[in-house]
C-alpha cells in the first residue's frame, strides 16, 4: 500500500462498472482544494486504464499512482488547479 | 502583432491610453473564446436514434464520461432514441430477441410472444449483477454534469409525446438545425 503522500478523502466505487468510477472520481476531485489527493478503491478492472486516460485528458488533476492491491485497484488523484 | 509592436515602438499615434484600451479589448475577447470552448476545449454531439435497453447505453456511457473530462457535451434524442428521456418509456426499455446474433435461440423461437421480455430480464439481471448503472441513473448523472440532452420537438410531435413526459433539465423545442450546429463546432460527433 502506498503513503507516499496525505490522503485527503478516500471514495469507495468498489462494485461500481463503467463509466461510473471514472464519474464519480472526476465529482470528487472537483470537491478538493489544490494540492489534496483523493483515494479511489474500485473493483472494476478497466479503472486502471479509464482513471489513467481520464487524468491525462483532464485539466487539473494528476494521477499520482495506481496500485493494484488484490481485488482492489487503488488510484491516487491530485487537484493541482 | 509585429505591425501593432513595432507602431507602438515608434510612437507616432497610439498613445498608451489607447493601447490600454487594446489590451483590455483583447483580453475580453480571449475571455470569451476561452468561455466558448468549455473548461478543456473539447466538444461532443451525439445523435441518439436508437430506443430499445442495449442501445440506450453507449450514448449514455460516452456522454457522462466526456463529461467529465471536462467536454461540452449534447446528446440529440431522435425518433425512438426519444424514448430514453421519456421518463416512463426509458424504465421499459425492451431488448430484441430476434435479429439478436447474441441470443442463445434461433429466430424461430426468438420470434415467439414474450421472448423480448424474457431476454430484456436476462439482460436486467446481468446489469445488476455486474455493477453497471441503471439508465435513469446515466441520465442522472449526465444532467448533473451539464450534458445537454435534447429532444427532438418533431418527433415530440410524431410520437404524440407531451413536454412533461421527460425528466427534467431535457431540452425540449429543438430541431435539427440545432443539432447540425453544435456538431458543426464539436471535436467528436457521433450518430447511435
Amino acid at each position: 500500500m502506498n503513503t507516499e503522500f496525505d490522503i485527503t478523502e478516500t471514495l469507495d466505487v468498489k462494485g461500481a462498472s463503467c463509466p461510473m468510477p471514472v464519474v464519480k472520481t472526476k465529482a470528487a476531485t472537483d470537491e478538493l482544494a489544490v494540492g489534496e489527493v483523493l483515494e479511489v478503491l474500485a473493483t472494476d478492472a478497466g479503472s486502471m486504464s479509464d482513471i489513467d486516460g481520464w487524468a491525462n485528458g483532464t485539466a487539473g488533476v494528476s494521477l499520482l499512482d495506481q496500485v493494484e492491491d488484490g481485488d482492489v485497484y487503488r488510484h491516487y488523484v491530485e487537484k493541482t488547479e | 502583432m509585429s505591425t501593432d509592436t513595432q507602431q507602438a515602438a515608434d510612437g507616432d499615434h497610439q498613445t498608451e491610453a489607447q493601447l490600454q484600451e487594446r489590451i483590455e479589448e483583447l483580453e475580453a475577447k480571449v475571455a470569451t473564446l476561452e468561455t466558448e470552448t468549455g473548461e478543456n476545449g473539447k466538444k461532443m454531439t451525439i445523435i441518439a436514434t436508437q430506443g430499445s435497453f442495449d442501445m440506450a447505453y453507449p450514448p449514455l456511457i460516452l456522454a457522462s464520461t466526456a463529461a467529465a473530462f471536462g467536454w461540452e457535451v449534447v446528446v440529440f434524442h431522435t425518433f425512438w432514441g426519444l424514448d430514453i428521456l421519456h421518463e416512463e418509456k426509458s424504465q421499459n426499455l425492451k431488448l430484441s430477441a430476434v435479429g439478436n446474433p447474441n441470443m442463445p435461440v434461433p429466430n424461430a423461437i426468438a420470434a415467439v410472444p414474450g421472448m423480448d421480455r424474457i431476454a430484456t430480464r436476462m439482460m436486467q439481471k446481468k446489469i445488476d449483477d455486474n455493477g453497471t448503472a441503471s439508465i435513469e441513473e446515466l441520465i442522472d448523472v449526465s444532467l448533473e454534469q451539464g450534458v445537454e440532452l435534447q429532444a427532438c420537438q418533431m418527433t415530440i410531435d410524431l410520437m404524440d409525446y407531451d413536454e412533461d413526459d421527460f425528466y427534467d433539465d431535457v431540452t425540449v423545442g429543438v430541431g435539427a438545425a440545432t443539432a447540425l450546429e453544435h456538431m458543426a463546432e464539436s471535436d467528436v460527433q457521433l450518430l447511435v
